[in-house]
């Protein structure tokens, strides 16, 4: 299939429309020949794609390479309804489907699917001639909604077209303004870079996880199922964030949760999850659980003390919650019913929302956190092995797609042995408390759909002290439980730290013997034991975890207490 | 009334394949496009046509081997085929392609068989008169604007 590529250089700052960036994808070799002519004819920049998949690598390799996308209905490697989703929430760009089946059904899914119109084949130059239109409106539609900007609008028309393309930012030439939201800034710290409200840019705020944890607390409270930029915005309350700014975030979020609930291999459904259409007509049905929403909130909001070194916890803290939001939102975003996540699945999300949150908040903060892991730490981590190895190995095909660099990953096959084994059995546990989960609000959820977040971690990590302690007295401890143990351990801290500390980064006698992990029993070692202990709520009590202000987690839903088990071995072996 | 020859020939042939309903507006529209940095434009496109759409037509003849028709599949593959052949304006083509996805959608076998001959009929017509059209367009040289057909 053709490719070319007319490079991926800014639109020439000609008079508008020139120079308008177009993606044509299509798989028909003669008509992506003829519309490249034309669309040059018209002065417009073009790039062409004979595979979905490869313009969407496009697409996100260059996030401002584009103004418009022009795409085939029918095309073999992906539904064109498919890429207009994946477009229109990850890169926020006007789609124009096209087909030469011009039937109503067939249009009024492109218009459902964000397509912000629909040409018959064969088409004539004079209808690319205005796809201009559908680039100005967007724009313009963004702008009406920042208040201040109301005078600057009639400034923005009458200003030549030059400045609404110059990299994708509206009153373009502020530099020191676009080079200061660049997404490489320190976000370790809590500051925040927001755009210049008076500036009509394109959303170039920097979600710090501070920022983040106030916007998806807003969608919590708002109900995923209503919210909307405007709504959040509002409850946000954060001057000089733009609706703008956050209608960008949502989608991105939006899309995040979609992509990794259908890549998850969910079996398990999740009870009592809904799903509904985004408000703002989106491709992707997502629907959250109110109290699926909260929870990450909740735990966002809450501030943990761990026995372990407290900013260490707090950094994985704030990593989880980029995390976690993608966790929450994955089960029930996925419509066709494999709602809930057992552990695998959240892992899986785990993963992969480390590689959305190096994506929103910038590698800095989040190779910080994993990279400054203690060892005590990570031992806590080690009973998470299993879903992380999971995650891991299943969410691999996602990271390149974001850009990220693909840690040197140990051996997927015996990840994925392990993986398969202990997915069959944890799966029953987690039905059952998940079923319980239902309905509860912030940790309770939180734990349920991230046991392998850090979060999670932390949290567990609050409960095991106090189980441990009570719990040392337990010696039937298996040779293989603890070399279990040890391998969850290292492959746990393969995926606590996501994609972002390199193998080389953990100890080597840990990675060594993750390698020789393989072949564990693991599901084995988690499911014979029992400990009816680990419910008793009085320990949750105790633990200084439960300092935030989130109801009390029921702890018999938090943990299957096989996993306990395992954890406490890795802990006190 | 062209003056040269060659012109005027091919300003016949020209004519003739759109009264004969072998062409339809498309092929104004390529024409349209052909211009200094593309000066065999037209050709060009209808080269690549003949050479992708001749995967197409191998795939549905294979799909009506089998027995019993896969209607879906020949529907899909007309579709494509049908979008391809819109592409060069190429009339009757998609004519037969749009009848042959008639019978598809009402699962008559027969019709589609006996559709699809036709359909390549026309479409290997088509192919040796516009084969003939560029063969004298080369030797007349770049004509002067495009004629839009009656």
């Amino acid at each position: 299939m053709v490719l070319l590529e007319s490079g991926f250089s800014s639109p020439r700052n000609d008079v508008f429309p020139a120079g308008l960036r177009v993606l044509v994808v299509d798989d028909d070799p003669t008509w992506l020949k003829i519309l490249e002519k034309m669309l040059k004819k018209c002065s417009y920049e073009v790039t062409t794609c004979g595979l979905a998949r490869d313009a969407l690598n496009l697409l996100r390799e260059r996030k401002d390479g584009y103004d418009i996308v022009i795409s085939d209905v029918n095309m073999p490697d992906m539904d064109g309804f498919k890429l207009l989703e994946h477009v229109g929430l990850e890169m926020d760009l006007p789609v124009i489907m096209m087909s030469v089946d011009g039937e109503t059904s067939r249009v009024m899914k492109g218009v459902q699917h964000g397509a912000c119109d629909y040409l018959l084949k064969p088409i004539r130059m004079k209808e690319l001639r205005n796809i201009w239109q559908h680039v100005f409106r967007k724009k313009i539609h963004e702008v009406r909604d920042i208040e201040s900007l109301e005078g600057i609008e009639s400034i923005q028309m009458t200003r030549s077209g030059c400045d609404l393309f110059d990299d994708g930012h509206f009153l373009g030439g502020d530099d020191t303004t676009s080079g200061r939201k660049r997404k490489d800034a320190d976000n370790k710290h809590e500051d925040r870079d927001l755009s210049d409200p008076s500036s009509t840019k394109k959303a170039r705020v920097i979600w710090t996880v501070d920022l983040h944890q106030k916007f998806v607390k807003a969608v919590n409270q708002i109900g995923f199922d209503k919210v909307g930029p405007k709504k959040i915005l509002d409850l946000m309350n954060i001057p000089r964030l733009t609706r703008e700014n956050v209608a960008s975030h949502l989608q991105k979020y939006r899309l995040y949760l979609s992509r990794l609930q259908k890549e998850s291999d969910i079996k398990n459904s999740f009870i009592g999850m809904k799903h509904s259409d985004p408000p703002n007509n989106s491709t992707a049905s997502f629907g959250l659980h109110k109290p699926s929403n909260t929870m990450p909130d909740d735990v966002l909001n809450g501030t943990y003390s761990f026995p372990v070194n407290n900013s260490l916890v707090q950094t994985v803290d704030v990593k989880g919650q980029g995390d976690r939001h993608g966790i929450a939102s994955v089960p029930v975003a996925e419509p066709k019913g494999a709602l809930s996540k057992d552990i695998p699945d959240s892992h899986k999300t785990k993963s992969s929302q480390m590689s959305f949150d190096h994506y929103s908040l910038g590698s800095a903060a989040s190779g910080v956190s994993f990279a400054s892991f203690g060892s005590t730490t990570q031992a806590r981590y080690s009973w998470t092995e299993i879903p992380e190895i999971q995650s891991k190995v299943e969410y691999e095909p996602v990271q390149p797609e974001n850009g990220f660099n693909q840690l040197p990953l140990p051996e997927p096959s015996m990840i994925e042995k392990e993986v398969n084994r202990s997915r069959t059995e944890v799966k029953p546990l987690f039905d059952e408390y998940r079923s319980n989960l239902v309905g509860h609000s912030s940790p309770a959820d939180l734990v349920d759909l991230f046991p392998g977040q850090s979060k999670n971690q932390t949290l567990k990590n609050q409960v095991f002290d106090p189980i441990s302690a009570t719990k040392s007295s337990i010696k039937t401890k298996d040779i293989s439980q603890n070399c279990l143990a040890d391998s969850e351990f290292a492959k746990r801290n393969l995926n606590a730290a996501g994609r972002e500390v390199t193998l080389a980064s953990l100890p080597e006698d840990l990675q060594i013997f993750w390698l020789q992990g393989d072949g564990y029993p693991m599901n084995i070692a988690l499911q014979n034991f029992d400990f009816p202990e680990y419910n008793d709520p009085a320990l949750i009590d105790e633990t200084p975890f439960y300092s935030y202000d989130a109801p009390r987690l029921d702890h018999e839903h938090l943990f299957d207490p096989t996993e306990y088990y395992a954890i406490d071995q890795g802990l006190f072996v | 009334m062209e003056r040269n020859p060659l012109r005027r020939q091919l300003q016949i042939m020209r004519k003739s394949l759109f009264d004969q309903g072998y062409l339809d507006e498309q092929f104004v529209q390529l024409e349209e496009l052909q211009d200094d940095s593309n000066p065999n434009f037209v050709e060009e496109v209808v080269t690549l046509y003949y050479r992708d759409s001749a995967r197409l037509i191998l795939n549905i003849e294979q799909a009506l081997e089998r027995k019993p028709y896969n209607f879906h599949k020949l529907d899909a593959y007309m579709h494509q085929f049908k979008g391809s052949s819109s592409s060069i304006g190429a009339k009757k083509v998609k004519a037969e392609s749009t009848l042959f996805r008639e019978y598809c959608k009402s699962g008559n076998g027969e019709g589609c068989m006996r559709c699809f001959q036709q359909l390549k009929k026309e479409y290997a017509t088509l192919r040796k008169k516009l084969e003939a059209y560029f063969q004298v367009a080369r030797q007349a040289g770049p004509m002067e604007t495009a004629c839009r057909p009656k």
